[in-house]
């Protein structure tokens, strides 16, 4: 991990005041013991015309990891597989370790402390910083739109994942180098705290205390800055990612580095949005076509005068928070096979802190739906909202099943996406699904012969709808139908045919 | 009831599985009698539950949680199918009526066993008792009223079975014997023939017997009266002898005739008990075609028609056979009810259960008890008329519809053959036309959650019990139901391997020396050494025809096949490659189009007699599968190494160039140079494994092992075999897609061939090789201390290794500190995990349900998240 901070010399100053102001011997290769490893100081140029100093960190990789494991509280014999890669860029790219770094070795320099030349350390002056690996989520365009605004001239180059595969396209690093006039305290603090934003990292390992810390730099400069909600948000997210890494999810993370995949490509039952406000106080905007879908939904489970109520796949347990609402569900019942899902839905319904009259009225499982399920029979009414489309169509036939054949309940409900209305979303490429998961999205035809035909195989007549504003050509942007059980006494009466 | 009665041994008859309550008032003596005449275990006293919630036997305030108690306690080992002793007064009504329930509730028979001994003997033993000497007169005096009052009406409350004894002698002198239930029949082994409805189709039926092997005995008017089986064999009837067809007095005639020479046994159906019932005068609606039975009995001498009279009268509503591990009934039974005694189970053995809706033939929907059914008894049953008969879950339907023109169905146990005789015509015209109604046969055999989710233990025939925690079995969950293929194909995943034992080799963190000296240790001489293809591990079903309807009878789908991964998601489906059609499944139907063309020509199906095989492979490239994995990490951690150590050596090498006295980075920058050497070094291991797919031609199968064939488990057998099987299909593949194995076979106890198996393993791994397995060539292999041998171990190429352990990790520092790894977690997983595979092969080989080989398969995905050393 490398960068160097170079400055240019007038005829008052030569430009070897740098050592001054970094607390650091131009002619001197100095080294520190830092927490991550040893960092170097040296000037490969220290002239009166020009000088720059470097700073060199030895990640070792080896500590990194076992301390990755044992900071965290856990046994040895435990390893995290999160932090437990020694295959990393960590040892190489400029991220929170090389800011750490920074902050131990500049120490003084980044507080603006200068006895000698407390001028020097008081005004702006022309320096040029290199880093040669930045890892940048966002691109060449973000590292601009972070430091530009802080009155940097920024060259920022992606660098290429391998020459050897050119279609693997660029990295996420780049070589970076800024220009300009700044005091060097702050342009120390802004590297400090826009390194570790860049990065974005999932995994890292800063302390907690040292992530408050964080902000304390920013000030003079965070405030007026244009992304200041970027660079807060990636702050906290950064901080909830170490804590869910921790502890949340690390089987299914296990299974997904077992098929060389990435955690979120399993675990991703919760948008990332919602997973990191983690009950804060920030309620995301709800889209009004969720509030519409859920307002269908409560209307048909009223008119079927259902009051038991399964919410099959119910997610983050938004509709059955609508549901508890209205005292004539008297049971409420969300199923999801997602474990972090389940999590951040007793979350937040606050199940643990809910009365007793209340928390008997709602239950939340694991299960899953290409199963059967004996908990699941008996009910009045089940709701199956935007989640079909989530399995593999040759699933499905396990998941009629499960619902309409064993569980039977007599309502059911069915939400999913109409895919002719995707060509008014402006802002979904053509062809594209609504969300990355979803296996398949239906025309209203489509639709339309899936839920007859599973009606007719169980029993069930089905009436069809629309939820949110239909369009004349390319009709609403959700489907909706609402299965209903043929009972004994209606079984001879139904015409076939007509209302199926 | 004269005194030389009283003294002679009195036998109190109990059947083998019933709920004993004893009756008597305080002083009667129960608790000695419970304690002379049973179990401890088998009590359960009203005091001692007193005791548990109270500390006071005698606590009466504490009498109704104690009933409480005593009730959870006694209904837990009844359902657990255990003979139970309730040892109370019992002498209310109110406190019978509880039990009597009880025991309905676990469909077991209620006994009564009253102790009614003399007031003043009961007094005299309460005033002996220091806790009981307390206890007012009048307690004593309530209970023997009450118990006077009582002891006319016990069998009317519904007691079986009701012994009274009445003096100290009587008590002395009694014996409790158990009887067996009339429906236990598991001394009988067999072999059977379990034959189906037969509703009076008389011809059909004596068709079916011959081809069975039976010889039938005819009488004097040439009707069929007797058939036995010259191997001894016995018939066994489902029931539905009667109705609709055209012979119902020649079909009873020759079943009773066969029963009552002990050629057969016959469990009754609900058209014998209809036709009892009339036949005993009783009031019944005459439908489905009860009236052809009662007009054709009318025909016969009145003899003929008492008899059948009381054979419907003696049938017994199941029976279990051989060993309990076959269960014959009429219309099926789930397995809380095999071997129980009640209304409900004889109801349900002649209805079946049902949903309580009707369809639109204004039928009652039958209950798909079937597919519930977990238990490991076979059971064979008959009532819903299907066009074949099919097993599902340990259950097979024989009832084929004969006498709706369809066919007589025989199933030959153990034998598990099924014997068919199509029907002569159509006798009866059904209600509603045959269609394959059998439970879950069009929705792909479901599975239950139950089977899989929670914490769960696993039998395994090589391994003993293995656990799965609660919380692997939901994160399996999640994986096995949102990405998952078909789990009716799913039949096998592939066990974890753990590494060799560290070496300590300078240089080397894995060494092939370890892997022979292990071996060695275990007591196997014969180790196959095999090359280890980096790619991907891909489990490939290959069915024979593409269109895959000879397969559709094995997994219950349509199938040309399928290759999936470790964690059983579709391999190749989403993945296209230039030159095949851009849609979902192309390039795995082009891949296994290859393959079945190869083992077609090498003759693996004929030769298996199968119409698929199951194959582990590795596919390649690796960058096919992992690409995302290598851009994101190994190709990213080159990219920033590259850059970052090129700008610190120039700043180095620029530094030193300055020439200033005590400037000294020489250490610093020589340190950069290795890394950046390392760095290099890394970037070409991973390269090495990774080519650009420009078309079906570039990917690469490289199988190295025959998992299983129809009704076989391969994977047991030995490796040379394996390899012998594998080279054949390789040789015969005209196309590019087959990758030939390199294997060494190496002498354990041969210096000098551990010596040439180390030599080939450096030689593979220094032409970039990720490195070799090292097996026993007998694959299945145990100790002389009978412990499961690791059935392989992975050696990795010291290059290979940088992209595990980082790109320096052979510098000493870090070796040396890499070497303290631990491997007994690994090992163990890889061996739970290996025995789990075979499990599921076994399991599959012998057709054993779906959920039985899901649960295993589910089992290795559940543990493959247990936290252990990823790079291990």
């Amino acid at each position: 991990m490398f960068l160097t901070i170079s400055t240019i010399g007038t005829d008052q100053r030569p430009a070897t005041d740098l050592g001054f102001l970094l607390h650091k011997h131009p002619d001197k290769s100095q080294s520190f013991t830092t927490a991550h490893g040893l960092a170097h100081v040296f000037y490969p140029e220290a002239s009166a015309e020009r000088c720059t100093a470097a700073l060199l960190l030895e990640v070792d990789p080896i500590s990194l990891v076992r301390r990755g494991r044992g900071a965290k509280g856990r046994g040895s014999g435990s390893p995290d597989f999160a932090l437990s890669q020694y295959v990393n860029d960590r040892p190489y790219a400029a991220s929170s370790l090389l800011a750490v770094a920074l902050s131990a070795v500049f120490k003084s320099a980044m507080k603006g402390d200068c006895k000698t030349r407390p001028e020097l350390a008081a005004e702006p002056q022309p320096l040029v910083i290199e880093l040669p690996a930045v890892p940048a989520k966002g691109g060449a365009e973000l590292v601009r739109g972070l430091f530009e605004p802080l009155g940097w001239q920024v060259e920022a180059e992606p660098l290429p994942l391998d020459v050897s595969f050119p279609e693997w396209g660029d990295s996420r690093y780049v070589g970076l180098r800024l220009t300009g006039a700044l005091r060097l305290a702050e342009a120390l603090s802004q590297l400090y705290v826009l390194l570790p934003v860049l990065d974005d990292a999932k995994h890292y390992w800063v302390s907690p205390d040292e992530v408050d810390k964080l902000l304390a730099r920013g000030e003079g400069w965070l405030a007026e800055h244009p992304e200041r909600q970027l660079i807060v948000r990636r702050y906290f997210s950064r901080r909830w990612s170490l804590a869910r890494a921790a502890n949340d999810r690390l089987e299914l993370a296990r299974l997904a580095e077992a098929d060389d995949r990435e955690p979120e490509e399993l675990d991703n039952a919760v948008p990332e949005e919602t997973a990191t406000a983690e009950g804060e106080p920030e309620e995301p905007r709800p889209a009004p076509l969720a509030v519409r879908r859920r307002a269908a939904i409560v209307e048909r489970l009223r008119e079927a005068n259902a009051k038991r109520v399964l919410d099959l796949g119910c997610g983050e347990a938004a509709l059955v928070a609508e549901l508890l609402k209205d005292r004539s569900f008297t049971e409420i019942v969300g199923v999801e096979v997602s474990a972090r899902a389940l999590a951040i839905a007793a979350r937040r319904l606050r199940l643990e802190r809910m009365n007793e009259r209340q928390a008997a009225r709602v239950k939340l499982m694991q299960g899953a739906l290409t199963y059967t399920d004996a908990r699941l029979t008996g009910y009045d009414a089940a709701v199956l909202s935007e989640v079909i489309e989530h399995l593999d169509e040759e699933r499905l036939p396990a998941l009629e099943y499960a619902v309409f054949g064993a569980a039977r309940p007599g309502t059911v409900v069915v939400t999913t996406p109409n895919v002719e209305y995707n060509v008014r979303w402006e802002t979904l490429p053509a062809g594209q699904v609504r969300h990355a998961d979803h296996r398949f999205e239906w025309d209203r035809a489509q639709f339309r012969a899936w839920a007859e035909r599973t009606a007719g195989t169980y029993g069930y007549t089905v009436a069809l709808g629309p939820v949110g504003d239909e369009d004349p050509e390319v009709g609403p942007p959700t489907q909706l139908a609402a299965f209903t059980r043929i009972d004994d006494t209606t079984a001879t009466t139904t015409p076939k045919g007509e209302s199926r | 009831m004269t005194d030389t009665e009283a003294r002679s041994p009195r036998t109190l008859s109990v059947p083998d599985l019933s709920l004993v309550v004893l009756v008597g008032t305080t002083g009667s003596g129960k608790s000695s009698f419970a304690a002379k005449h049973f179990l401890p275990t088998q009590v359960v006293s009203s005091d001692a539950c007193r005791g548990l919630v109270s500390d006071d036997p005698n606590d009466q305030t504490a009498t109704g949680d104690a009933f409480d108690v005593l009730h959870y306690i006694a209904g837990k080992r009844l359902a657990a199918g255990r003979v139970t002793v309730v040892d109370a007064t019992n002498v209310q009504p109110e406190s019978r009526r509880q039990l009597i329930q009880l025991a309905r509730e676990h469909d077991v028979l209620p006994v009564a066993i009253v102790l009614d001994l003399p007031p003043q003997l009961c007094a005299e033993r309460n005033s002996r008792k220091p806790d009981r000497a307390h206890f007012p007169p009048r307690v004593l005096q309530r209970q023997q009223g009450e118990l006077r009052r009582s002891l006319r009406h016990l069998e009317r409350e519904g007691f079986r079975k009701v012994h009274v004894l009445r003096t100290e002698e009587e008590v002395d002198a009694a014996q409790v014997v158990y009887e067996k239930r009339f429906n236990d029949l598991r001394h009988l082994t067999g072999p059977f023939d379990v034959i189906g409805d037969i509703h009076g189709c008389r011809s059909e039926l004596v068709t079916l017997l011959g081809r069975l092997g039976y010889a039938v005995t005819r009488d004097a008017e040439g009707r069929a009266v007797d058939a036995a089986h010259p191997d001894g064999r016995t018939a066994v009837f489902v029931g539905d002898l009667v109705d609709r067809g055209p012979d119902t007095p020649g079909v009873l005639r020759l079943v009773m005739g066969m029963v009552a020479a002990g050629h057969a046994l016959c469990v009754p159906g609900n058209h014998e008990n209809k036709l009892g019932r009339a036949l005993a005068g009783r009031k019944v609606t005459v439908s489905h075609g009860l009236q052809e039975s009662l007009d054709q009995l009318a025909a016969e001498p009145p003899e003929f028609v008492a008899e059948v009279r009381e054979f419907i009268k003696g049938l017994v509503s199941h029976y279990l056979l051989d060993g309990g591990r076959l269960v014959v009934c009429h219309a099926g039974l789930p397995e809380k009810y095999h071997g129980r005694t009640s209304g409900r189970v004889r109801s349900h053995a002649l209805y079946g259960d049902t949903t309580g809706e009707t369809d639109e033939y204004g039928l009652p929907m039958r209950y798909p008890w079937a597919e519930e059914y977990r238990g490991q008894a076979l059971v064979v049953y008959g009532h819903t008329p299907t066009p074949t008969a099919n097993f599902l879950n340990n259950t097979i339907c024989l009832d084929t519809g004969c006498v709706f023109g369809g066919k007589m169905t025989a199933l030959r146990y153990p034998e598990r053959e099924l014997v068919e005789v199509e029907a002569e015509q159509v006798w009866y015209e059904p209600v509603r036309p045959l269609i394959s109604d059998a439970p879950g046969a069009r929705e792909g055999r479901p599975l239950a959650l139950g089977d899989v989710a929670g914490k769960r233990i696993v039998e395994t025939t090589h391994h003993g019990r293995v656990a799965v925690r609660e919380e692997n079995a939901a994160a399996a969950l999640e994986v096995m139901s949102r990405f998952a293929i078909d789990p009716r194909l799913l039949a096998y995943l592939p066990p974890t391997m753990a590494p060799v034992a560290t070496s300590q080799r300078e240089g080397y963190l894995e060494h092939p020396d370890e892997a022979f000296a292990a071996y060695r240790a275990d007591g196997v001489r014969q180790v196959v050494c095999e090359e280890k293809h980096m790619g991907s591990r891909a489990v490939v079903l290959v069915c024979r025809d593409a269109e895959g309807t000879a397969a559709e009878k094995r997994f219950g789908t349509a199938t040309g096949g399928q290759i999936w991964t470790r964690t059983g998601r579709a391999f190749l489906d989403d993945l296209t490659v230039p030159g095949l059609p851009a849609e979902h499944g192309a390039l795995t139907r082009a891949v296994l189009a290859r393959l079945r063309a190869a083992a077609e020509d090498a003759g693996l199906f004929d030769e298996l007699d199968s119409d698929w095989l199951l194959l582990d492979a590795e596919l390649l490239p690796w960058s096919l599968k992992a690409e995302g994995l290598l851009r994101r990490q190994y190709a990213a951690v080159g990219a920033a190494s590259g850059a970052a150590l090129r700008a610190a050596r120039t700043a180095l090498a620029t530094t030193a160039g300055r020439g200033v006295e005590g400037l000294d980075v020489a250490d610093l920058a020589e340190r950069q140079d290795h890394r950046a050497q390392d760095a290099e070094a890394f970037t070409e291991a991973y390269r090495r494994y990774c080519w650009t797919v420009e078309g079906l031609d570039s990917v690469r199968l490289a199988p190295f092992q025959l998992l299983a064939a129809e009704g076989a488990n391969l994977a047991v057998r030995p490796h040379d075999q394996h390899l012998a099987w594998i080279d054949r299909l390789v040789d015969a593949d005209t196309s590019p897609l087959l990758r030939p194995t390199r294997r060494l076979v190496v002498d354990t106890e041969d210096a000098e061939s551990c010596a040439a198996g180390a030599a080939w393993w450096e030689e593979l791994t220094a032409r970039g090789s990720e490195g070799m397995v090292v097996k026993p060539m007998a694959a299945l292999v145990r100790t002389e201390g009978s412990r499961l041998v690791q059935p392989g171990v992975k050696v990795r190429g010291r290059e290979y290794l940088r992209i595990i352990y980082g790109p320096d990790y052979t510098r000493p520092a870090h070796l040396s500190r890499l070497r303290s790894r631990s491997l007994g977690h690994k090992r163990s997983l890889a061996l739970r995990e290996y025995a789990l595979g075979i499990e599921a092969l076994d399991r599959l080989a012998a057709g054993e349900p779906l959920w039985r080989v899901h649960e295993t398969v589910f089992a290795v995905l559940a543990l493959e998240s247990e936290p252990v050393d990823p790079r291990l």
